[in-house]
């Protein structure tokens, strides 16, 4: 199949004077503009942006959306980021003229409905961790791992024990944990997993002492694997000091079947975005709150959603007590702000409403569906693939491509021919523990025709692997473009376009 | 019952447990301890259908008063823009809303084409040399900026003035301190930065001086004087800038800045209640390979077709792990993509109109409130599309006065300055090109009544 | 892999070229060939001074990066300034144009504590 034709960028398009959108006519009278602000702070000649009429804006993004895989295009087995569809009536939810059009600087009586969301939603999220408060701000899963740190951090001190220095993570660990506890001024000391893929509880009883801030631990963790040794570590970790940090990017494994808070975790962050069947809009915006047990309450960023005593304990509506709901900035020992306003609202919004349409028994069912769905793709492709840990998994599992990289294929040729087949490729290379790694992780919400179909093309690949290595060393064939050349692109950086650039010159070093 | 959500059959459920050789779901979580399996359900409401859900969101987003049907003077960060409705329609695009980062480039083009647009974009407004393809939003983008000049020059302290953001200020100081950092904050009594009021720190150990451009007052700080001082010296200069204001005011790299951030909520995305917007961030080619989060960059296919890929991911932390230049992953793709958009509509001209008739709209209005008995400017000196005026009465009753009126009205200063007891009646009015002129009558009506 | 003669080795995978006035280092076929395609190399500023096994450089492929330790102790003299634009040259040619940093001369004691050839190539082969 030719690929199509080269796509021209938005800069590339249009002509000088063309207009997609007119304002209203000035309607104040109007001063020539350096009598208002004097030119010295003003620019001498307009920026140089595009000129298009408003259906070459449309057939420009269009056609760009066209060039793009989503959820709703096809299969996402993307490991790690749990792309579970997203309930097309949550957007019109959160594009409601009453969450969308609110300013946050509004007097809290005008944002009463907003704030009651944020209090339930809150709530929600202690219960599923077993938890007791949240901050809802962070605006990611690597901002809630900060602002969690900052909590740990601040509770260290707080109980004079500041010269803990140290996080512990796993080797397994997503790179943002070790990120993470960088930009909170810890030093990372790495733990070992052991033989079936869990942390080594004696490598842990190794680092594990008075210099222990805490620990970070994802469970399931990235191999999509339940630490089967939670309670000896959690115990091992709090009898040094330390606290134990839960990264939940993989929750969706859990909901309902056992909770972070039980299992000893002191702090807790969900990613909005996978759990909660946020989108992810090409890599973001996410939210990522933090739920925490009581004896970090104090340091929670600020502000809080609050409610009044009264109404509380009188379970009122709004209509019976108006105003019920207040933000919290009075809180002394509080780690400060990690994020402007209040977090990603509108995102807060997708979830509660994912939440409040599932309910208890249908979040349960969600992570069974999600485990179920998993184990059955890792049975079917466990014949053509090496299987480096060989045990129940939780929603995601890891292969090797260890067999067919012996015929000259790797993970990565695999990846690339997968989308030739309309399908995602799983997270490749990841973790790093796993040599020729593919984490696959189907998610709840796919069907088993949709399973069965993936398995098929596995097979297929497998078996292309054998008889076509070269089919496959050069993939992808279908695609718009062909395999990109990365080296290229970090070796001689072009990260914007510029006149008379058109072919790809770098930029000019400076 | 069933859930719309989940796909699998109670048949299905069954098939895929006996090819797996299980018996039931409980065999799939036997690797978690007895003691802490939940026996019983959650305690959460139960579930709503589609039509049970959209009554009651409805329900509590009516418990709100939206600003589509209330004026606003509301502005310190976010601000009420008029957006062309096929921002929406094409960013909602469910390809772009349902897709993940953009890590298979072949499937990805055009998320990765419109983040290279979005670069050439802000590169094109700032002056800069290179941009990332976002960050969280101005707050966090400002502290992000803070640590990789501390990162760059080696130095431990941050020099800000009182007239950068507060909450801005709280988020910077909140990272830095993470790092046992230094913010120090320099009073702005008349409301701009004193560039002579940097000289004491002038020196090796000051990272960065950030300045915001215009500043929370809407004043226009001596941006270029700031960036003279600092020419020469270690210390580089961080603006805190307004998108849309670029329209019209001098690109930043005019006046020195070595990092630009911003919030890019202004460029066509919604008020939201604060959340989410972007944070956008350029800087000098020189610096490309310390700047955090993703970059797009352009390459070929094996044919020659041009394409575009992530790009120096070895500044991220899915690779140097500890080592990298920030911990962000997840950003704010929708959000840009969002500004991106508006950005093509608005065009050239467009943006340039807007900004003009901010300024306009706000100077006007500025000039009447200051003719009305009682009420005066806060600050001398030029500002673009917000000003602060004294209230001869406490700010409350104005207010309360403007909202029986339908009019949600300027923001106290009380509120971000609880240790300033001389603004303690000062309201910061925001006035946009959304704004009517009646709408700024009726202000006006109502101002002159408050007593 | 090649693994010439006339050059001395760290088994952090750097050579070391002895010259009247200091050592040239660079990274050694091997491991040119695991990091992958070079992308970019971060080299230390001239007048740095590093203690051997310190960490002096850093070398990048798309998705990796390692650093380049210092196999003996000295004040850089010279970088290859080459490699700012053609960082390939460290595949292409890792004994020659390739070539990373230039150290003054050492004290004698560490430089014979670097590995030989042959002593390298069995480490490579293990």
């Amino acid at each position: 199949m030719p690929r199509q034709n080269e796509f021209p960028l938005l800069m590339e398009l249009g002509a000088p004077g063309r207009r997609a959108y007119l304002l209203p006519q000035l309607d104040v009278p109007a001063r020539p503009i350096d009598e208002l602000i004097p030119s010295p702070y003003l620019r001498s000649e307009p920026a140089p942006l595009p000129e298009l009429s408003e259906l070459e804006v449309v057939r420009h993004y269009t056609g760009l959306s066209r060039r793009n895989h989503g959820v709703d295009v096809g299969f996402y087995p993307l490991g790690s980021c749990t792309m579970k569809y997203n309930p097309k009536v949550n957007e019109d939810l959160a594009f409601l003229p009453g969450f969308a059009s609110l300013h946050p600087y509004q007097p809290e009586e005008t944002v009463q409905g907003a704030l009651q969301l944020m209090y339930e939603l809150e709530q929600y999220l202690c219960e599923i961790a077993g938890l007791q408060r949240a901050t809802l701000t962070p605006a990611a899963g690597a901002h809630g791992e900060l602002t969690g740190l900052m909590l740990i951090k601040a509770y260290q001190e707080d109980r004079g024990e500041g010269h803990r220095d140290e996080i512990i993570i796993p080797d397994s660990a997503h790179g943002t944990n070790p990120a993470s506890a960088a930009m909170c001024g810890y030093k990372v000391v790495e733990v070992k997993s052991n033989d079936r893929g869990g942390v080594c509880v004696d490598a842990l009883r190794e680092v594990v002492g008075p210099q222990t801030a805490g620990l970070m631990l994802t469970n399931p963790n990235t191999l999509g694997l339940f630490e089967e040794d939670i309670l000896t570590i959690s115990e091992l970790v709090h009898d040094a000091g330390g606290l134990l940090y839960y990264d939940g990017a993989n929750a969706n494994a859990i909901m309902g079947k056992c909770r972070p808070g039980d299992m000893g975790f002191d702090v807790v962050h969900f990613n909005l975005h996978k759990t909660f069947s946020t989108p992810h809009g090409g890599g973001g915006p996410g939210s990522g709150p933090i739920v925490v047990r009581e004896s970090l309450i104090p340091f929670l960023p600020v502000p809080v959603v609050e409610r009044r005593e009264e109404a509380a304990q009188a379970g009122a509506s709004l209509e019976e007590i108006p105003s019920q709901f207040f933000l919290d900035f009075d809180r002394p020992k509080s780690i400060g702000k990690v994020k402007g306003f209040y977090g990603n609202f509108l995102v807060l919004v997708r979830a509660y409403a994912y939440i409040r349409s599932m309910g208890p028994e249908g979040l349960r069912l969600a992570s069974e569906d999600a485990v179920l769905s998993a184990n059955y793709l890792m049975r079917g492709l466990s014949p053509f693939f090496d299987l480096p840990y060989d045990r129940t998994c939780k929603h995601e599992f890891v292969i090797s491509a260890r067999q067919q990289k012996a015929e000259g294929v790797t993970a990565q040729d695999i990846a690339k021919r997968l989308l030739d087949y309309g399908v995602h490729a799983p997270t490749v290379y990841f973790p790093l523990i796993v040599e020729e790694a593919l984490m696959i992780e189907p998610t709840e919400t796919e069907s088993k025709a949709a399973l069965d179909a993936f398995l098929e093309v596995m097979f297929r690949i497998a078996e292309e692997a054998k008889e076509s290595p070269q089919g496959l060393t050069t993939a992808p064939h279908h695609t718009v473009v062909g395999r990109l050349d990365e080296t290229q692109a970090a070796r001689h950086p072009v990260v914007r376009w510029q006149q008379g650039t058109e072919e790809g010159t770098p930029n000019d070093h400076r | 019952m069933g859930y719309p959500y989940l796909a699998l059959t109670r048949q299905e459920r069954q098939e895929m447990l006996s090819a797996i050789g299980a018996t039931s779901t409980a065999d799939l979580f036997s690797d978690i301890p007895r003691e802490i399996l939940l026996q019983e359900n959650l305690d959460l409401p139960e579930p709503l259908t589609e039509s049970e859900l959209v009554r009651h969101v409805r329900k509590l987003s009516d418990c709100n008063i939206s600003l589509d049907t209330h004026a606003s003077f509301l502005g310190a960060g976010v601000y009420q823009h008029l957006i062309p409705r096929a921002v929406y329609h094409l960013a909602n695009r469910a390809e772009f809303v349902t897709a993940y980062t953009p890590y298979q480039a072949e499937i990805s083009q055009g998320v990765l084409q419109a983040t290279f647009e979005y670069q050439t974009l802000i590169c094109n407004l700032t002056g800069m040399d290179v941009a990332n393809a976002s960050l969280y939003d101005g707050a966090t983008g400002l502290a992000e900026a803070a640590l990789m000049a501390l990162a760059i020059t080696g130095g431990s302290r941050v020099v800000t003035f009182e007239s950068m953001h507060p909450d801005y200020r709280v988020v910077v100081d909140t990272y830095l301190r993470a790092v046992d950092a230094e913010l120090v904050v320099i009073p702005t009594d008349q409301g701009v930065a004193d560039p002579t009021a940097l000289e004491p720190f002038l020196g090796k150990e000051t990272a960065a001086v950030l300045i915001q451009q215009p500043n929370l007052f809407g004043l226009l700080e001596s941006a270029s004087e700031i960036g003279a001082r600092l020419e020469g010296t270690p210390t580089l200069l961080v603006a805190c800038v307004n998108p849309i204001s670029l329209g019209i005011l001098q690109p930043p790299a005019a006046y020195g800045a070595d990092i630009v951030v911003g919030d890019g909520q202004p460029l066509g995305n919604p008020l939201a209640f604060g959340g989410p917007s972007f944070g956008f961030m350029a800087t000098r080619q020189k610096f490309i390979r310390r700047m955090p989060g993703r970059i797009v960059g352009q390459t070929q296919d094996g044919e020659g077709n041009r394409g575009f890929v992530l790009t120096l991911q070895t500044r991220e932390q899915h690779i140097r792990r500890q080592r990298a230049t920030s911990n962000i992953c997840t950003n704010a793709a929708h959000s840009m993509l969002i500004g991106t958009i508006y950005l093509a509509l608005l065009g050239k001209e467009g943006l340039r109109e807007v900004a003009i008739q901010c300024a306009q709209k706000a100077h006007f209005t500025a000039e009447r409130i200051s003719a009305l008995s009682g009420w005066e400017l806060l600050f001398e000196g030029p500002f673009y599309h917000e000003f602060a005026v004294q209230a001869p009465v406490p700010w409350p009753q104005v207010n309360a006065a403007l909202l029986k009126e339908g009019i949600i009205g300027g923001l106290p200063l009380a509120k971000l300055y609880p240790e300033r007891p001389e603004w303690e009646n000062a309201l910061l009015f925001c006035v946009t090109e959304a704004r009517t002129a009646d709408e700024i009558e009726h202000l006006l009506q109502v101002l002159k009544g408050v007593k | 892999m090649s693994v010439p003669a006339n050059l001395r080795y760290a088994d952090s995978h750097e050579w070391v070229k002895m010259e009247d006035d200091g050592v040239i280092v660079g990274v050694t076929d091997y491991a040119q060939s695991e990091m992958g395609d070079i992308v970019f190399a971060e080299l230390p500023p001239v007048g740095a001074e590093y203690e051997k096994g310190e960490g002096m450089a850093v070398i990048e492929s798309v998705k990796a990066v390692s650093d380049i330790y210092a196999p003996v102790g000295g004040t850089v003299i010279a970088v290859n300034e080459a490699l700012v634009d053609s960082p390939e040259l460290v595949n292409d040619d890792c004994y020659g144009d390739g070539w990373l940093v230039k150290l003054s001369l050492p004290e004698k004691v560490e430089l014979d504590e670097l590995l030989s050839p042959e002593e390298y190539e069995a480490q490579i082969e293990a």
